[in-house]
């Protein structure tokens, strides 16, 4: 079980019959403490994302076809490092901190960088601090065009004043509320309005010959600002300070691990289980790849094993689809991630089929990970009908071995049976990937 | 400002036992029980984002306006595309033309000023506060336990209420069961397979009811929306995901043993910068999905009521980047036949810098619950003791006059 909980519950699923970890713990951690395996060859930066838009732009190219490419190639890498990623914790960590701090296609024009943003603000931050993966969000044109703060300007800037041009609080107040000190801090109107101030300026020069952040210092607004009773100076330093302080806030501590422990233990987060992992980064300054560590002992809570409490995640559509996919693989060589019919696109189109589209969150809080978010009629039925579609292309293996392999000592008598008379293939994949046991992933 | 410490939760796609339908960023989720004919219906769409009450309905007469917002202004009424008419002193955003018809027919009530109890700018909150109806968030939405105090059907409850999407908003959660629709999405198993999937489910506190109403919808949205693909748009638009279920909505409530009560849901509102042109499209689509669903259904129409809210308002000046922030009191709206329109309900706070909310919102003079329970105690005939239930805390009067008697 142990085994079998550690490649679902903190990982994407078993890919085919990989071979389990020895020490589940040992396997854990060494994936905290080594560096990211992940190689993403032939993906540009954001820079030149942006290069491909900004010819679109000035040259009225409307049918997407610079940016498009771009983004169709992102897709397809990121899509593969799921599915055969070994070290799949590492990996659920990335996407967990990509959905914290949201960019979404809905808004901002993103197409051209959203890729990059995951490779260059969340990747190389994964076991960082959390305030270095917090400043390097907030510089990231990504984010500053999704919660557009590439046109906030200082009222009495040079710019500001010229031009009658002024705040936008967006990427403050969702920065304050969803990303570092969340609204337990009690923070108020003004608080946000001075966050926005402290802002003004940071934007993307969409005119360098490599595009990207600035800090435009005639847009920035001039005099100190005051921000839950902290004094922040004028200019780019103030707002690398505001961001140290709100990163690094108990408050924040707090939420992250609550976030943390809902994602990697359970809808409703045990207060002692939250406690600890808030410790942890208390401790650390907001070292992330501790607050990981944090989560792995969770695991063993005397607690926990005294009462022999278990806990498990209900699958959100980007989870199932995974570890569907995952369970399906088979060793050998792999089409390109690139051709039309690879993998990584099967998966894709499965996020968009299940209600999850890839970067395609409707607000700036990112996509739930609860239950009863995911778990409505449609939601089933999409499920049902999805893996019976993929099960269609599959002509090799037993289900029985695959839903052996996939969900371990899960996997219950009724489904077995329910498989083992199942008339086709196809039919007893269905059954795997439509069971109650396959909707969840253990965690504790 | 943030007086209460909940968790922060996605906001578009909170399911319960309902469920529903998303395309783009619309959904649609529908409940109630079969009956008589003669049923009244009722629709509630959630603008998601803050709708900018004052583009909505912008009071033009009001000498303070100009000052306050002059680039996001379209021309006065008469001039070319100017705002549309409403009486002398608001207009109508210009692409509201379909509900400025329904104005002049007296089947459109815009209510100004209003805004919820609560006095939360995060959107998430709020959203949450509007769709509980209550001071904090609850379990379920209070057009949920409206729907649980409706007259009992003869046929039995479970599977005739339907949702529409795969996300039931808060609002239409809770202890009264809904089923589903989806649109047909390809390839599917066979009626055998769908079987063997429930029974493995069956037993299941979450997958098991969800596959059990997944599999009655089915087969209730076959029946009644087999063949029919959604009415050409006006000026030959292109139907949006919104108008699509908007659609659906209409046909599925004008059947006689379809649900009573739905709840759509709508993006695109949260114009922090350039306003002025991101709002045509939002309010275009709301304006032809208005219209979808008064055709669709047909002679119902005359006998329902769809209000129009959203979480809160916008800021009443400008803001820097040629948008508005985050505010409180905005504009809702109530259409259909059964609705005693034909003009702007509320009290205008005015625009001067002391009437203002906190010195940059459009102060609240009306409660959203009040219209809200307005609309239940006189159209759904709900009595007093049921609307003490679907909205608990500190009572509040229904709004009078809002439905036709």
């Amino acid at each position: 079980m142990e085994e079998s909980s550690a490649i679902t519950g903190f990982g994407w699923g078993r890919r085919g019959d990989e071979p389990l970890p020895d020490t589940p713990v040992t396997w854990l951690r060494a994936q905290t403490l080594t560096p990211d395996a992940a190689i993403f060859t032939g993906l540009g930066e954001s820079a030149d994302g942006l290069i491909a838009l900004r010819t679109q732009r000035s040259e009225k190219i409307r049918d997407n076809s610079l940016v498009k490419p771009v983004f169709q190639a992102e897709v397809a890498a990121q899509m593969e490092q799921l599915l055969v990623s070994e070290q799949p914790f590492r990996e659920r960590l990335a996407w967990f901190w990509f959905n914290h701090f949201t960019v979404s296609l809905r808004q901002g024009d993103t197409r051209a960088v959203i890729g990059a943003y995951m490779r260059e603000a969340i990747r190389p931050n994964v076991t960082a601090r959390f305030s270095d993966m917090t400043l390097a969000v907030m510089r990231h044109p990504a984010m500053l065009m999704y919660l557009d703060n590439t046109s906030s300007t200082g009222p009495s800037s040079p710019v500001g004043l010229k031009a009658h041009r002024g705040l936008n609080e967006n990427l403050a107040r969702e920065c304050l509320e969803l990303h570092t000190v969340s609204p337990q801090a009690g923070y108020t109107q003004a608080d946000v309005t001075a966050f926005a101030a402290v802002l003004t300026g940071w934007t993307v020069n969409m005119n360098a010959e490599r595009p990207g952040f600035q800090f435009r210092a005639n847009a920035h607004e001039p005099g100190e600002k005051t921000i839950l009773g902290r004094t922040f100076p004028e200019g780019e330093e103030g707002g690398v300070a505001a961001l140290q302080f709100l990163a690094t806030h108990p408050t924040t501590y707090r939420h992250l691990a609550t976030k943390l422990v809902g994602h990697f233990v359970s809808d409703a987060p045990p207060p002692a289980d939250v406690a600890h992992v808030a410790a942890a980064l208390h401790d650390t300054q907001g070292d992330l790849g501790a607050a990981a560590l944090a989560l792995i002992e969770l695991r063993h809570a005397p607690r926990r094993r005294s009462v022999g409490e278990r806990t498990d995640k209900f699958r959100t559509p980007m989870d199932f689809a995974v570890a569907a996919m995952r369970a399906l693989d088979r060793a050998g060589p792999r089409p390109s991630p690139d051709a039309p019919h690879s993998p990584a696109h099967t998966l894709a189109g499965a996020l968009g089929a299940l209600g999850q589209p890839l970067w395609t969150a409707p607000l700036p809080n990112g996509w739930s990970d609860r239950a009863a978010d995911w778990s409505a009629p449609a939601d089933m039925m999409a499920r049902a009908d999805w893996a019976y579609r993929i099960s269609a292309g599959v002509h090799e293996g037993n289900p029985l071995d695959i839903a052996h392999a996939t969900l371990g000592p899960a996997l219950r008598p009724a489904t077995i049976e329910a498989i083992l008379h199942a008339g086709s293939r196809q039919a007893g994949l269905t059954l795997l990937f439509s069971s109650p046991e396959f909707q969840r992933r253990q965690t504790c | 400002m943030l007086r209460h410490s909940l968790l922060i939760r996605r906001r578009s796609a909170l399911l319960g036992l309902a469920a529903s339908w998303a395309l783009g960023r619309s959904s649609l989720a529908l409940a109630g029980t079969p009956d008589g004919d003669d049923d009244p219906r009722l629709v509630v769409v959630i603008l998601r984002g803050a709708l900018d009450g004052m583009a909505a309905v912008t009071p033009y007469g009001d000498p303070s306006l100009t000052a306050l917002r002059r680039d996001l202004l379209p021309p006065e009424p008469g001039r070319d595309g100017g705002l549309l008419d409403l009486g002398g002193f608001f207009g109508l955003h210009p692409s509201l033309s379909g509900m400025q018809r329904l104005y002049a027919a007296g089947q459109m009530l815009p209510f100004h000023a209003v805004a919820g109890h609560y006095r939360s700018r995060s959107h998430f909150e709020a959203q949450d506060y509007m769709e509980s109806g209550a001071d904090q968030r609850l379990s379920s939405g209070w057009l949920n336990r409206a729907v649980s105090a409706l007259p009992k059907n003869r046929h039995g409850a479970e599977g005739a209420g339907l949702s529409l999407g795969l996300s039931v908003p808060l609002l239409l959660r809770g202890p009264t069961t809904v089923a589903s629709y989806a649109p047909e999405g390809g390839r599917r198993p066979d009626a055998d397979l769908y079987t063997q999937i429930a029974a493995l489910n069956a037993k299941d506190p979450v997958t098991g009811p969800a596959f059990r109403n997944g599999l009655t919808a089915l087969g209730f949205s076959a029946k009644v929306l087999a063949g029919d693909a959604p009415p050409p748009a006006p000026g030959g638009q292109k139907p949006g995901a919104f108008a699509i279920l908007a659609d659906a909505a209409g046909r599925m409530l004008a059947d006689q043993r379809g649900p009573r009560v739905a709840a759509l849901e709508m993006g695109g509102w949260d114009t922090h910068a350039a306003q002025k042109g991101r709002l045509a499209g939002p309010m275009r689509q709301l304006d032809m999905g208005m219209d979808a669903m008064r055709l669709a259904l047909g002679r119902t129409w005359d006998r329902t009521v769809v209000l129009v809210m959203t979480e809160f308002g916008r800021t009443v000046r400008m803001n820097g980047t040629g948008g508005t922030d985050h505010g409180t009191a905005t504009a809702a709206f109530l259409l259909g036949g059964a609705v005693a329109g034909g003009r702007v309900a509320g009290t205008w706070p005015g625009l001067q810098a002391a009437q203002l909310f906190e010195n940059r919102d459009l102060a609240p003079t009306s409660d959203l619950r009040a219209v809200a329970s307005g609309v239940l105690r006189d159209h759904l005939r709900l009595s007093p003791s049921a609307l003490t239930n679907v909205f608990p805390g500190p009572a509040v009067a229904p709004e009078n006059g809002l439905v036709k008697v």
